[in-house]
């Protein structure tokens, strides 16, 4: 080989930078499915009635405002049982499962989550009869949460 | 763990529907942070939050490291009766801390 030039030098440089941002833990599209299906216990999800508000454009992974509300109407009969939050992209795919009662009033639940990369954010509901229902949302992340140097 | 943040009506009418926010410090360590020599810091968040009302169980959260340090948690309960509602952050070191607020209902 010969002797490095600027430009080998920085092509590595940028190699090993990339090397050190994928830590080998890293949640993925079917590390969601599967923890989506470990909660649901393979149950079908019906793809409405939650709606998950993110803000659409984030400058900081490390604290995202996110509000997930469920269409019920929380009555002894007929509430949401859980809510639960997954992301596709940050090491893990679980964020929070959030457990609620009839007492809860309104299905509504607001929290601030970690997001290591733009990604797609889901909130599952299961009601009280055993159903699911599912709500979706992609962001944008431009400085990224969980994985940075102290 | 250290300081709590809790935000509960002093009072209410039966039958509201009250916003309770919470705030706890923590620095809910992922656990998948390396430091400068390139040591893993270990995980330490708090895995599980509770609320009671009058003793009863009415919310709970179970947290992962995707929740921000200091997690924040606001929902919602149905003013049935005066009473106190307790609220408990339980941490990987099997740390509880407990606060309390109580409501007046008429």
């Amino acid at each position: 080989m010969s002797t490095p030039t600027r430009r080998t030098v920085l092509t590595l440089g940028t190699g090993a930078i990339a090397l050190l941002l994928s830590p080998a833990a890293r949640a993925t599209t079917a590390s969601m499915a599967e923890a989506i299906r470990a909660f649901t216990n393979g149950k079908a999800i019906a793809a409405s009635g939650v709606s998950l508000d993110i803000p659409l454009l984030l400058e900081s992974g490390n604290s995202v405002p996110a509000v997930v509300k469920v269409d019920s109407p929380m009555s002894e009969d007929n509430f949401v049982r859980k809510i639960a939050l997954f992301n596709e992209k940050n090491p893990l795919p679980n964020v929070a499962i959030f457990h609620l009662t009839p007492q809860s009033g309104r299905a509504w639940v607001s929290t601030r989550i970690r997001l290591s990369d733009s990604q797609k954010v889901m909130a599952v509901a299961e009601m009280s009869d055993g159903s699911f229902r599912s709500g979706s949302i992609e962001v944008i992340v431009t400085l990224p949460a969980c994985v940075e140097q102290n | 763990m250290a300081r709590a943040l809790i935000n509960v009506p002093a009072k209410a009418k039966r039958g509201d529907i009250i916003e309770i926010k919470t705030l706890m410090s923590h620095p809910m360590e992922t656990g998948f942070r390396p430091t400068q020599e390139g040591k893993i810091i270990p995980r330490d968040i708090i895995n599980r939050f509770v609320c009671t009302y009058d003793g009863v169980a009415v919310f709970s959260v179970d947290l992962f490291p995707a929740m921000s340090a200091n997690p924040f948690i606001s929902f919602t309960l149905r003013a049935t009766n005066s009473g106190v509602i307790t609220f408990s952050w339980t941490d990987d070191k099997g740390e509880t801390q407990v606060q309390t607020a109580s409501i007046e209902v008429e």
